[in-house]
C-alpha cells in the first residue's frame, strides 16, 4: 500500500514552505508584532472551532461549553510553565490530557441528553469551570493569573493548527469518522447498524476537548496573563459563530470561518462605535441568505495537488 | 435447525401490554412473516428483537455455536451478533452518499481504531480499501451501483428502500428482519421485491423475518407466517394453516356476529 503518495508529500511541501515564508516575514520585521498577535488569535480560534465542528457539526451534539475546555487547557498551561518552570512541550501536553480529561468527566453523564438539554447541561458546566476558577486563589482567582512565560509564537501556533486539521480530518474519513457523522444523522438507525453511539459521542467530545485544551495553553502563554473571565460563555458562543458561519460539518469552513471572523471584526475597529452593530448585520445576512454556512459542506479536497503531479 | 427462539417473551408500556407472552420459533433458512393489524405489535416486536426495547418478562434466544441471550443487550451488540433490520419509516443517513451509508453498515465488522486511522497506518488503508469494494459489490447487487455518489435523499423510494436492505447486509447479518419492505411500492415494485428477498436469502444464506401487509408477499413466499392482534400471537403455522384459521379471519374481516 502506498502509505505515503505524491500527493502527501506535495501537501507536506505546501505546509512547509507557508510556514517557512511567514517565518521568514515575522524575523525580517515584515509582519510586526501587532500583526503577529492577529495571527496568533485566528490560529487559536481555527484550533477552537475546528475542535467544536467535530463534536457538533460532524458528530451533531450541540455543546455551548467549549470555552471551558479552553480555560483548563490554558490554566494548566500556565501552572506548568509559571509555577514548575517546565518546557511547553509538557505544558501543551498536560494541558491537553488535562481538557480531554475533563471531556470524558462531563461526557458521560451529559451525552445521554440531547438537543437543547445537552446545550444548558455544556453551558452548565462552561460556568462550573468559570467559577471554580475565580475562587481558587492558588491560580489567581478574580483577579487571573499573572506573569505567565511567553512561549507561543508563530511556530507553535502553525504546527498545532496543522495538527489539529490533519488530526480531525484523518478521524473523519475514517471508521470512527463515519460513525460519528451516521450519530448526527440518525442515532437509532446508527445504532442498529452497530454503532456504539454513546463511545463515539463520547470521543468526538474528548478529541475537541483535547484541541481545546491546546489553544488554551498556546492563549495562556502567549498573553501573559489569564482571568475567568476570558472563558466565560461568551467565548463560547464565539466559537459556535465561527462553526456555523463557516459551515457544520465542514473542517475548511471552520478554518474560513475563524480568518474572515477575525478579519471583519479586525477592520471594524475603525469604527468602534458602529463595530458590533456591523458584526451581527453580517452574520445576520450570511444566515439568511446562506444558512448552510459560508463553505456549507464543501470541505478541503487537494484535488489541485493531485492534478499538477499526474 | 432453530436459529431465533422466543420463551413467552412480554413487554409493557405503563399499563399497556404491547406484547405478550410470545413464543416463536426460527428456523435458520426460512422465510418468516409476522402480519397482524395496524397496532398489533409487530414493530414492537422487532424492537424487542433488535433491543431498541428490553422485554419485561421472558427470553429471547439467538442459536450460534452457543445460545446467546439477547434480552437486555444494546443494539450495536445485537447487531454484532448478527442480526439487521431495516425500518418501516425509512431511516437512512440522509446526506451521506449511498457508498457511505453501505460503508456504516460494515461498522460492526470492521475494528479500524482512533490512532490507525489518524495516523494512516496501512492496517487503515487496507481495511478501507476492503470496506469501498465490498460495498460496491453490494451496491452492484442491489442494483444501486450507478447511485452510489448520490446523496440518499436524493434517491427514489424503491431505491432508498433497497439501500436499507443493502445497508443492512453490509453487517454481514444471519438474521435480516425487514419492516414493511413493500410498503408505498406499486404492484410492479413488488413483485421484483418479491424476487429480490428470495434471492438474497439464498445468496447470504439467511433467515429473514418480515413484517408486511402485502398478503401476497406474504403468502407467496413466507415459510412461516405469525399472526399478531393486539399484542398476542393469535396463529402461527405455514400460509395455508393461517389463512384458514378461524380466529385470524376474525381478526382481520371480523367475526359473523359483530
Amino acid at each position: 500500500m502506498k502509505v505515503i503518495n505524491r500527493k502527501t508529500i506535495m501537501l507536506a511541501v505546501v505546509i512547509l514552505a507557508i510556514y517557512a515564508v511567514v517565518e521568514m516575514m515575522i524575523g525580517q520585521g515584515i509582519i510586526d508584532s501587532y500583526v503577529e498577535l492577529n495571527i496568533v488569535l485566528i490560529g487559536i480560534n481555527i484550533i477552537l472551532a475546528v475542535g467544536l465542528n467535530l463534536v457538533t457539526g460532524f458528530t451533531g451534539q450541540f455543546s455551548l461549553g467549549h470555552a471551558a475546555f479552553m480555560a483548563v487547557g490554558a490554566y494548566v498551561s500556565a501552572i506548568v510553565t509559571a509555577k514548575f518552570g517546565q518546557p511547553f512541550i509538557v505544558a501543551i501536553t498536560l494541558s491537553a490530557l488535562a481538557a480531554s480529561l475533563a471531556g470524558v468527566i462531563i461526557g458521560i453523564p451529559t451525552l445521554r441528553l440531547k438537543g437543547d438539554y445537552l446545550a444548558i447541561a455544556t453551558l452548565g458546566f462552561g460556568e462550573i469551570i468559570r467559577i471554580m476558577a475565580l475562587n481558587i486563589d492558588y491560580i489567581g482567582g478574580a483577579s487571573g493569573f499573572n506573569d505567565i512565560p511567553k512561549m507561543t509564537n508563530w511556530t507553535w501556533v502553525y504546527f498545532m493548527v496543522v495538527a489539529s486539521i490533519v488530526v480531525i480530518k484523518n478521524f473523519i474519513n475514517s471508521r470512527g469518522g463515519r460513525a460519528c457523522i451516521s450519530i448526527s444523522q440518525d442515532e437509532t438507525a446508527a445504532e442498529a447498524m452497530g454503532v456504539n453511539t454513546t463511545k463515539y459521542k463520547i470521543l468526538a467530545f474528548v478529541i475537541g476537548a483535547f484541541f481545546a485544551g491546546i489553544s488554551g495553553a498556546l492563549y495562556a502563554n502567549y498573553f501573559y496573563f489569564i482571568k475567568p473571565d476570558s472563558f466565560g460563555y461568551m467565548k463560547s458562543i464565539d466559537i459556535l459563530v465561527i462553526v456555523v458561519f463557516g459551515g457544520m460539518g465542514s473542517i475548511a469552513g471552520s478554518v474560513v470561518g475563524a480568518v474572515v471572523l477575525s478579519l471583519i471584526s479586525l477592520f471594524l475597529q475603525s469604527i468602534p462605535e458602529l463595530r458590533m452593530v456591523i458584526y451581527a448585520v453580517i452574520l445576520f445576512m450570511i444566515m439568511v441568505y446562506r444558512p448552510q454556512g459560508l463553505l456549507g459542506k464543501e470541505d478541503f479536497r487537494f484535488k489541485f495537488l493531485k492534478k499538477r503531479v499526474v | 435447525m432453530t436459529i431465533l427462539k422466543l420463551n413467552n417473551v412480554s413487554i409493557t408500556f405503563g399499563g399497556l401490554k404491547a406484547v405478550s407472552n410470545i413464543d416463536m420459533t426460527v428456523e435458520k433458512g426460512q422465510i418468516v412473516g409476522i402480519i397482524g393489524p395496524n397496532g398489533a405489535g409487530k414493530t414492537t416486536l422487532f424492537n424487542l428483537l433488535t433491543g431498541m426495547y428490553a422485554p419485561t418478562s421472558g427470553e429471547i434466544l439467538l442459536y450460534k455455536d452457543n445460545p446467546i441471550k439477547l434480552n437486555g443487550l444494546k443494539p450495536y451488540k445485537i447487531t454484532g451478533h448478527g442480526i439487521a433490520r431495516t425500518f418501516q419509516n425509512i431511516r437512512l443517513f440522509r446526506d451521506m452518499t449511498v457508498l457511505d451509508n453501505v460503508k456504516i453498515g460494515f461498522h460492526s465488522r470492521t475494528k479500524c481504531g482512533f490512532l490507525s486511522s489518524v495516523i494512516r497506518l496501512p492496517s487503515y488503508y487496507d481495511e478501507e480499501k476492503r470496506v469501498r469494494e465490498d460495498a460496491e459489490e453490494l451496491l452492484k447487487m442491489l442494483n444501486l451501483d450507478n447511485k452510489k455518489h448520490e446523496f440518499a435523499k436524493n434517491l427514489s423510494y424503491g431505491e432508498q428502500r433497497r439501500l436499507e436492505i443493502a445497508r443492512a447486509l453490509a453487517s454481514e447479518p444471519s438474521i435480516l428482519l425487514l419492516d414493511e419492505p413493500a410498503a408505498g411500492m406499486n404492484p410492479n415494485e413488488t413483485i421484483e421485491l418479491t424476487h429480490l428477498i428470495t434471492w438474497i436469502r439464498d445468496k447470504f444464506n439467511l433467515t429473514i423475518i418480515l413484517i408486511e401487509h402485502d398478503m401476497k408477499l406474504v403468502m407467496g413466499i413466507c415459510n412461516k407466517v405469525y399472526v399478531l392482534n393486539y399484542g398476542n400471537l393469535i396463529a402461527g403455522g405455514t400460509p395455508d394453516e393461517v389463512q384458514n384459521d378461524p380466529q385470524v379471519i376474525e381478526a382481520y374481516i371480523g367475526s359473523e356476529s359483530a
